[in-house]
């Protein structure tokens, strides 16, 4: 089985799946929140704040939350691994794909972090 | 069955190859990298769409939690969100952000879709794709209307 250090479940078949479950989790939540715009076209603040303070919201938020960032890395993993790679940048190529998915993980991180503050710090 | 020759995947995989194996056997194949002559079947065009609209709404995830957060801060922040929205430039990235994400849910559907063994023959992946343009097309502009 070929392994790679920088997948998220540390095997092909378990991204795939994690990609695929997490998709879910975001097509519902993407459904859920254009739905609740589009149905709430003169929105206004308290009920756009009691909404997301629902304790059924904020966790559902918060599982959106984490299925965007995993689902982000295995997407940005599959498309640095593709693309950064030696056999189309040379040598370099190892050293700038690790480079981008470092930064591409710093960005994740901060956005669970930053996210997870926004729906529970309120 | 169509047999598809010229798709860009087919193409790199026989340069992945071709490099791979240059140090023990010259397969003397061509090799084409100049993507301009490379044909772009409606499916590889769907894909590479993709791709380019998943790292789109990565980058644009930061300004949806800017938003969400100002929007949730306080009254006055919820206004702030709204004047912000209504500036072109930022009702053009949203808008751009929001068409990307109808795009990748599509695209998406019809991956998961494939999963399930539906519309897994070329014939039907085919179909399938040319779908996803045009409903994404079509989403895309009631998204704009939506907006402005």
């Amino acid at each position: 089985m070929v392994t790679n250090a920088t997948s998220l479940g540390r095997s092909g078949l378990f991204d795939w799946l994690i990609q695929r479950v997490s998709a879910l989790v975001l097509l519902a939540y993407a459904v859920c929140i254009l739905g609740s715009l589009l149905l709430a076209p003169e929105l206004d603040y308290a009920s756009w704040r009691s909404q997301f303070d629902e304790p059924a919201m904020q966790i559902f938020s918060l599982i959106a939350l984490l299925s965007l960032c995993a689902h982000a890395w295995v997407g940005v993993w599959t498309v640095t691994t593709d693309y950064l790679n030696e056999a189309h940048l040379g040598r370099g190529g190892t050293a700038v794909r690790l480079l981008t998915q470092a930064a591409c993980a710093l960005l994740t991180l901060t956005y669970l972090l930053w996210g997870a503050r926004i729906i529970w710090g309120g | 069955m169509f047999v598809c020759h010229a798709s860009p995947l087919r193409i790199y995989f026989r340069w992945l190859g071709n490099e791979a194996s240059k140090e023990k056997v010259k397969t003397g194949r061509p090799t084409n990298l100049n993507l301009f002559s490379i044909k772009w079947p409606v499916t590889a065009l769907v894909s590479i769409t993709h791709r380019i609209s998943g790292i789109l709404l990565f980058l644009a995830t930061a300004l949806l939690l800017y938003l969400l957060d100002l929007s949730l801060a306080s009254e006055d922040g919820f206004k702030q969100a709204g004047e912000l929205l209504s500036t072109p430039a930022a009702g053009f990235v949203v808008w751009l952000t929001v068409a990307a994400l109808l795009y990748h849910l599509i695209a998406g559907c019809r991956h998961l879709l494939m999963d399930i063994g539906i519309g897994e023959t070329w014939r039907a992946a085919r179909s399938a794709a040319a779908a996803v343009i045009v409903l994404s097309v079509i989403g895309a502009i009631l998204a704009g209307f939506w907006i402005w």
